[in-house]
């Protein structure tokens, strides 16, 4: 009972964790990072508004390289 | 954003999980039995509508820089990976994504399977294919639209979107009993993931603090940057493309994405 109860809580896990996060963790983490910058940045007099469009430029082609990389081996 | 707008980012992004959605349940009706199919098919709906009942005020109950962030937050994940996909597409180092080969992967899948009844259900393969297809890409229609309809303090336009791309797919599939294969899945894919790219930017940042220049006339500027930042990742890619495959697929979203 025990078991299957740990199995069904790992499968909800997993399956949320694959509908959120996806393929690429990294992903997730850098956009949480960039919008906690963003936070941060906010609170001072600085303007706020091109960390999270640095962070696409970023975040995108990394994720597309380490793709092209594994592939072109 | 203007109501076509909400409309439209709405409807299209619904209409791609429509496809997918349908594409599964003809699988299952067609192999298999159209009676367990439907039942699984109306149960799916009957827990989203539980799901839309119980976060659909929680959400909107949230104060509009909380759910920004959130909301935002979550749309930039999603869009990022729908367009890091797309690229890959685009560029042949993903193979495109064809339901009429996903109709038939189904179909072989749904022979080879044993039957095996289950109170009412008749055929349990099929009930359970049709009911986690339509739930996975269910509560993706389900998170579009209320996020984007909060957002925009109109769930009710947004609802009535994404009803009526359900509908209208559904309509079409069920019509002729086959895969929607010449809808321009692919392309319409890329266009769903600049989308949502665009707006997770805009409302995260706006979430977190931040304040855009032109305030909300800076959403259009930040989509069509990223539609842009798009296509120019898939011209730089194809040159290092691994097959023939990728200027066909690449042309056929610079296509779509010109029309």
């Amino acid at each position: 009972m025990m078991a299957a109860v740990i199995a069904w809580l790992r499968a909800f896990a997993a399956f949320w964790y694959d509908f959120v996060v996806g393929d690429d963790w990294r992903v997730a983490v850098g956009v949480a990072c960039a919008l906690a910058i963003t936070y941060g940045v906010s609170r001072t007099t600085i303007p706020a508004w091109w960390i999270l469009p640095l962070a696409v430029v970023l975040l995108l082609p990394l994720s597309l390289w380490r793709v092209a990389r594994s592939k072109s081996r | 954003m203007t109501h076509g707008a909400l409309f439209f980012a709405v409807f299209i992004a619904c209409t791609v999980e429509a496809v997918e959605a349908t594409t599964i349940v003809l699988a299952a009706g067609t192999a298999r039995e159209w009676r367990s199919a439907t039942i699984g098919l109306l149960g799916a709906l009957v827990v989203l509508a539980g799901i839309v009942a119980v976060l659909g005020p929680a959400v909107s109950s949230l104060p509009l820089r909380g759910l920004r962030l959130i909301v935002g937050a979550l749309l930039l994940v999603f869009g990022l990976q729908w367009l890091r996909k797309a690229i890959l597409r685009a560029t042949g180092f993903k193979a495109v994504h064809d339901e009429q080969r996903i109709f038939a992967d189904e179909i072989a899948a749904a022979h080879a399977a044993p039957r095996q009844e289950r109170g009412f259900v008749g055929d349990w393969y099929a009930f359970t294919l049709s009911f986690k297809g339509v739930l996975l890409e269910g509560l993706e229609v389900v998170f579009i639209t209320l996020t984007f309809g909060t957002n925009e303090h109109d769930i009710g336009l947004a609802s009535i979107a994404a009803i009526a791309a359900v509908v209208v797919v559904a309509a079409i599939g069920f019509a002729v009993r086959a895969p929607l294969a010449r809808v321009p899945e692919n392309a319409m894919k890329f266009v769903v993931g600049i989308m949502l790219t665009g707006f997770g930017t805009f409302w995260g940042a706006e979430g977190a603090g931040a304040q855009w220049p032109g305030n909300d006339a800076a959403l259009p500027v930040v989509v069509a940057a990223v539609a842009l930042f798009a296509f120019g990742l898939v011209v730089m890619l194809r040159r290092v493309a691994p097959s023939p495959l990728a200027e066909t697929a690449a042309d056929q979203v610079s296509v779509a994405g010109h029309r």
